[in-house]
């Protein structure tokens, strides 16, 4: 029987999640034989190849592209699970969200103390995907199944759920595991 | 009054034994029952406001905080139906505001925090509304943050009746109401000072000392392994 | 001019005896004579009056009438409750902005008027209407407001609005206001004639305990809507310890659509006063206090007055009657723009000179309330069915309404009916006999008791109005067939975010949370799920609120949902499987794409 897949993306993130799946050290060898990895960074597979039975989200949405690979992750993905603060709440970059998306441009691109930009633009290459008024949880723009909280997610509670959910049981994370920071 | 008054009554299934005059979350505490709470504080008036501990008093509800224990009551904590509103409550408190505990010092002694962990909170239910709020770091050792400010009323409690002081009260109404200083507008103007028994009161990090964030390492601070309550209810254990 | 300020602000504390319980007062005048209360005057009373410059904000900043900014010298306060809105106040408001070259929130450039709303102001029968100043204009339309516009530009006298006196006491010397009294069906207990001071000589024959016994055998309650039984609060009052006790007549009618007080104190002001020195009497109380809402200050003088004349004719001041001993007097607290002042504790608040928040219960005020002291709230009806009990006695009281709700009730009828105005009817009315006494049979649904009440449909109208089945304290809010239910329940929300005191989290929260899902539904974006996110948050907001307007502020949506639902399930969708459909791309690009000059969003 072929193993299940599971796919990660981390949209307006550091990357400091996909470090914590890192963290689960020496159990990751028996996650790939448990698992295999489709759409990841960790694999580097930028598109889906086949339907996943858990898809792992890292940030919030701040932009059209994170809302289209969002999308794309909720309609590939059995279950989905918001991986962190910045997917769950919108984090760090959610910082914006009390201030007028002109102001943010203008003060990261324009007046900002370490700013050089003697052409005064703001980029706006079509390329670039457009922002989003604010910086959205991700269980505002779809459905997400699951949570795991922190700033990272400790590695062990990343490793408890997916196992969990890989062998059909209920996620229980005990105290210590549950954590904002 | 005599000493060996007591009044009789019953929490979640419990033979508690009060002091006329306690109110049912002193009792309650006396006894090892924890009634999860977040304005109430033992050194201050209640103000009955967070309404977290709100309990069932013969079937009605009223909050624990304010409500004098009598005899014969049966009082209901500790179900579902209140745990629900319990959740509820949180999950308003952490929408309303801007709680972002990544980066607060207050993280991990956070009364607002623990709570929601003992709850098992993973998500608030709600959207979070983003409001904008105000940072006032003009006192030279102290701020107030009010993105984290949950309108409790401990630090208007404790600078007026511990600290014999009036900096702080609540002004403007409704979802507008936010906790002013007793100034123009800025905490520097005002007699407050870093040894203020309303500083250290504040459940969440709105109101901290500056240059003091981050002390307790992870692992250490207060609620890393202990729900919030495990104190209460280790006197329960221990007697029972 | 500086220094000017200064010795009003310093006078006007003076003249209430520098005492911070009378801040409410001090803030009033201040802004009457300053146009605003500056952080510079708030600095001042604090010195003056021994308090902390931040309590003193803390009550400006309460009040809805009261400001720390300077406004313009005439503020309108066009009325913009569910009933206003359903008779054209949104055209009006429009016309006001157009004539006036401002928007609502703002003042003229010259500093001559500043455009508010305000929620009702107690002329539901008479809508659109607005206060200017203190002055009431009714039955508004886009006509009459460039009427209004140019009369205050060429004299800024809002009496000079006035062209046409209502009836009654309505165009009284003192009132002088056009309001219209409305009264379309009178009954026994409040509006036969009443000799004046009889019930009160009556009354004073009678040992206060036998007062008290003739108020619980009449079987009387509260005409608030709560409908606590008269006779056993007065007990408790009596019986609290203390030598100063105090007798309040709450006359702070905020609920939506409720007007039946208006009339009451513009038509019956004596039967009420009476009932008052009856409590004050009953209670062994020498203090009686009026909390007169904001918006009712036109009727101010005319109750000075009132209280004036019966000061010189004995049935106030010392030996009421020439009774020994039993001395009462009367004074008038004026509030200022807070619907939860209607609160008794929060009444009693405000008259303490406080943030109109509501008090921790117990201890209840009858034990201790206003100062501290054992004090009586009651409703201005309640008041004057005291009055009718001492006149005609309990047993012809209680034999009249239905069983558990002796006597009759004031209802303020408005809305889609024929004939909108006070009715006083039997209690056990249905309210199929009501809306066809009315006019209005064919109604859609009947808001009863206001937002905080029930909205119930022609599957309830057999069921009658008393304190068992339909509570009410008096309005009764009509809506025809052809209107939408979903935004009449929208602006009951936005009425509770607006009017509550923040004081407890489900409230100041939990209503704001579900009026955004319930405008989520309205705009089509709502799933099925949403119906229980609505009844499990509108649940805990009943449950866990601290004071009755909490208690209360989740039953538009609840009640709604209960009795109209197929109006939130029709507007519901299945949005694709796992997306949410409160979330809109096009819109969340909007800004950016404006900003970049770009099109619409490509996922």
């Amino acid at each position: 029987m072929a193993k299940p897949k599971i796919a990660t993306t981390s949209l307006a993130g550091c990357f400091g999640c996909h470090m914590s799946i890192l963290d689960i050290d020496e159990r990751i060898l028996e996650l790939v034989e448990l698992v295999d990895f489709d759409k990841s960074p960790i694999d580097d597979i930028k598109e889906f190849h086949h339907r996943c039975a858990v898809g792992l989200i890292e940030g919030g949405c701040a932009n059209e592209e994170n809302v289209r690979v969002l999308k794309d992750f909720r309609r590939h993905c059995d279950i989905l699970i918001s991986l962190g603060e910045c997917a769950i709440l919108g984090g760090i970059p959610a910082l914006r969200n009390t201030i007028p998306l002109q102001e943010c441009l203008d003060e990261a691109y324009l007046n900002g103390p370490s700013v050089y930009n003697p052409a005064k633009t703001i980029p706006n290459d079509p390329e670039i995907p457009l922002l989003l008024n604010k910086v959205y949880p991700c269980h505002e723009v779809v459905k997400i199944d699951y949570f795991l909280q922190g700033c990272p997610p400790r590695a062990d509670a990343i490793w408890e759920t997916l196992v969990a959910l890989l062998t059909d049981k209920p996620v229980d994370l005990p105290y210590d595991l549950i954590k904002y920071d | 009054m005599p000493m060996s008054q007591t009044i009789d009554f019953i929490i979640d299934g419990v033979e508690v034994s009060a002091r006329p005059g306690q109110t049912i979350l002193q009792a309650a505490d006396e006894a090892g029952i924890y009634i999860p709470r977040l304005c109430a504080h033992k050194d201050l008036v209640p103000h009955g406001s967070c309404r977290i501990c709100t309990v069932l008093v013969n079937g009605r509800p009223q909050s624990a905080c304010t409500q004098p224990v009598a005899p014969g009551i049966v009082v209901q904590n500790d179900i579902e139906k209140l745990n629900n509103v319990r959740r509820n409550i949180l999950d308003m408190l952490f929408v309303e505001g801007n709680h972002y505990c990544m980066f607060c010092e207050k993280s991990g002694n956070c009364e607002l925090q623990a709570l929601a962990y003992r709850f098992g909170i993973m998500a608030p239910k709600f959207p979070y509304q983003f409001p904008a709020r105000d940072v006032d770091a003009s006192h030279p050792d102290i701020y107030i943050d009010r993105n984290r400010c949950i309108l409790c009323a401990r630090c208007i409690r404790a600078s007026r009746d511990l600290d014999g002081k009036h900096v702080f009260e609540f002004v403007g109404r409704g979802p507008e109401k936010r906790v002013a200083v007793n100034a123009e507008a800025r905490l520097a103007d005002t007699d407050v000072d870093v040894t203020d028994k309303a500083l250290s009161i504040c459940p969440v990090g709105a109101l901290m000392r500056k240059r003091q964030g981050y002390a307790d390492p992870i692992g250490r601070r207060r609620y890393d392994h202990q729900p919030i309550g495990s104190d209460i209810e280790a006197k329960r254990s221990a007697t029972g | 001019m500086s220094e000017n300020w200064q010795t009003m602000v310093k006078d006007v504390c003076a003249r209430c005896g520098n005492d911070r319980t009378r801040m409410m007062d001090i803030v009033r005048l201040v802004q009457q004579e300053c146009g605003c209360v500056s952080g510079e005057a708030m600095d001042l009373i604090a010195r003056q009056v021994d308090t902390h410059r931040v309590e003193v904000e803390s009550v400006v900043s309460f009040y809805a009438f009261l400001s720390n900014r300077p406004k313009g010298k005439i503020v309108i306060r066009l009325c913009n409750d569910v009933i206003d809105e359903m008779f054209g106040a949104r055209r009006v408001a429009q016309a006001f902005e157009q004539q006036l070259g401002i928007e609502f929130g703002q003042t003229t450039p010259d500093g001559l008027i500043s455009l508010e709303h305000t929620p009702c102001i107690g002329m539901c029968d008479q809508a659109p209407a607005a206060l200017v100043n203190d002055v009431v204009v009714t039955y508004l339309s886009r006509d009459k407001v460039g009427d209004i516009v140019s009369t205050l530009k060429s004299d800024p006298d809002p009496r000079k609005l006035v062209h046409k006196l209502g009836d009654g006491n309505n165009a009284s010397e003192l009132v002088q206001s056009m309001v219209h009294n409305n009264i379309r069906r009178k009954g026994p207990v409040i509006f036969d004639p009443l000799p004046n001071g009889e019930a009160l000589k009556r009354c004073l024959a009678l040992s206060p305990a036998e007062v008290i016994r003739d108020v619980k055998t009449a079987r009387l309650r509260g005409r608030g809507g709560a409908g606590f039984p008269t006779g056993m609060k007065w007990e408790f009052a009596r019986a609290a310890a203390g030598a100063k006790k105090f007798v309040i007549c709450n006359a702070d009618e905020g609920e939506p659509g409720t007007f039946k007080d208006r009339v009451l104190l513009t038509e019956r002001a004596d039967m009420l006063f009476e009932g008052m020195t009856i409590a004050g009497y009953a209670i062994g109380s020498d203090t009686g206090i009026l909390y007169l809402r904001g918006e009712y200050a036109y009727l101010r003088a005319f109750l000075e007055d009132v209280l004036h004349q019966r000061r010189n004719a004995g049935l106030l001041g010392k030996a009421v009657c020439g009774k020994q001993g039993f001395d009462f007097d009367i004074r008038i607290q004026m509030g200022a723009g807070a619907y939860i002042c209607g609160e008794e504790t929060a009444l009693i608040s405000s008259c303490e000179g406080l943030r109109g928040d509501p008090k921790n219960r117990p201890p209840f005020p009858a034990q201790k309330g206003y100062l501290e002291r054992p004090t009586i709230v009651n409703n201005v009806e309640t008041f004057c069915c005291v009055t009718r009990i001492l006149d005609r006695g309990p047993a012809w009281f209680a034999e009249k309404g239905s069983k558990g709700s002796p006597g009759t009730k004031l209802l303020s009828v408005c809305g889609d009916c024929k004939q909108p105005g006070v009715y006083e009817v039997l209690f056990g009315i249905t309210l199929a006999e009501l809306l066809k006494m009315v006019g209005a049979e064919d109604a859609k649904a009947v808001q009863v008791g206001g937002p905080s009440g029930q909205l119930v449909g022609p599957s309830d109208y057999q069921r009658t109005i008393c304190y068992d089945d339909l509570a009410t304290g008096g309005s009764i809010m009509v809506f025809g067939p052809n209107r939408d239910i979903l935004p009449l329940v929208d602006k009951f929300m936005e009425f509770f975010i607006e009017e509550t005191c923040g004081y407890c989290t489900p409230c100041r929260v939990g209503n704001v949370l579900l009026r955004q899902k319930l405008q989520e539904i309205m705009a089509g974006k709502g799933e099925a799920a949403d119906l229980d996110y609505l009844e499990d948050l509108g649940q805990s907001i009943v449950t866990a609120s601290r004071c009755g307007l909490g208690q209360t502020s989740a039953n538009p949506i609840l009640t709604s949902l209960k009795n109209f639902r197929g109006e939130y399930t029709s507007r519901l969708i299945e949005p694709e499987k796992g997306m949410k459909p409160t979330f809109d791309i096009q819109a969340a690009v909007r800004e950016a794409a404006a900003i970049a000059g770009r099109g619409p969003a490509h996922s």
